[in-house]
């Protein structure tokens, strides 16, 4: 993956507009926080092929950068990316990594289910 | 270390086996003994992507697969299987699903010793979905035709409740194999690599207590 290039981020997001795409959507603190410090409250959530259309994508901030999507009922919504990559099969991989280099959040965006 | 018959190693992620029981696992290896290794999930959920990242999540799960592999061969496990469960879902799957495919196996391979996580002192949802489905399949035996049950287990308040290991094995003989099955996991251990090597050379004693012992908890139906 690269550091986001948000033109690039933003003609990709824009191509996929009004069509019927994948999503995977994750945050993660990873299963050890709370084990490596009691204190923190580990928390996270993922989605795995839900099927959307949105209406407009919008990539924003100073980077780490923020990602919107509209859909016709709501939205779709990551912060904290950092990296982006568009894979051999057209899909566009992003990604936020950690002052460590850990995986903390991701969005793909594809036509095709992720296997 | 006893000479066992057959050994069964069941975890759920590439690389669990590395850190605990690798040593073990070569030893046995040494003394003519066939191991499998059951791994459930290919890991595709890991947080380490490399620095600057070379994996993303969809190319993850086959880096790591390679890297199953390649610990495999260097610890010289003679039958790997990869059970094809998915990172963190382990605990959502039908219990019952998992507990027939381990009985299949115990049943197939007939071994007299299986490793695998202590259920609720394992940390990772995934490890106690593991270890609580292999405790479950060996207790479905009769007491007479169960195989030992050794539990590898690291929670902060293991000791305080299970007590100290009964089974600790010295295998400062086979520590480079360890190492470089360490080191096979390299999208997961790269990070840790460095600072081993460094405790390594300056003979720091936590890191060669790592290197040099594995524990585990005899489980006790
Ligand atoms: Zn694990």
């Amino acid at each position: 993956m690269d550091p986001v290039n948000v033109n690039y981020v933003q003609e990709a997001l824009d191509a996929f507009t009004d069509k019927e795409v994948y999503i995977h959507l994750e945050t993660t603190n990873g299963a050890y926080a709370s084990h490596h410090n009691e204190r923190f409250f580990s928390a996270g959530a993922y989605f795995r092929n839900a099927k959307i259309t949105y209406e407009r994508a919008k990539m924003t901030g100073a980077g780490p950068y923020r990602v919107g999507l509209k859909i016709p009922y709501g939205w779709v919504y990551a912060e904290g990316i950092t990296h982006y990559e568009i894979d051999s099969k057209g899909r566009i991989l992003l990604a936020g990594h950690d002052f460590d280099g850990k995986l903390a959040v991701a969005l793909q965006i594809s036509e095709t289910p992720f296997e | 270390m006893e000479k066992e018959r057959q050994v069964l190693v069941v975890f759920p992620h590439p690389d669990d086996e590395a850190f605990g029981v690798s040593g073990t696992i070569a030893s046995h290896v040494n003394m003519g003994t066939p191991v499998t290794y059951a791994c459930l999930t290919l890991g595709e959920m890991g947080r380490n992507m490399g620095n600057p990242p070379f994996a993303n999540r969809e190319t993850l799960p086959n880096i790591r697969k390679k890297e199953l592999k390649e610990a495999a061969r260097v610890l010289g496990i003679s039958d790997l299987r990869m059970l094809g469960y998915r990172d963190k879902t382990v605990e959502f799957e039908d219990p019952n699903k998992l507990i027939a495919e381990i009985t299949a196996m115990i049943d197939e391979l007939n071994p007299s010793l299986v490793i695998t996580f202590y259920p609720g002192y394992s940390v990772h949802p995934d490890h106690d979905a593991t270890g609580a489905a292999v405790v479950s399949a060996i207790g479905k035996l009769p007491a007479a035709k169960r195989p030992k049950l050794h539990c590898v287990a690291f929670s902060n308040n293991c000791v305080d409740e299970l007590g100290e290991a009964d089974v600790v094995h010295d295998v400062s003989a086979v520590a480079d194999k360890k190492f470089d099955a360490i080191k096979a996991h390299q999208s997961q251990t790269q990070l840790m690599m460095a600072g081993m090597a460094e405790g390594l050379k300056q003979q720091d004693p936590e890191v060669m207590a790592r290197l040099n012992y594995e524990r585990f908890w005899t489980y006790k139906y």
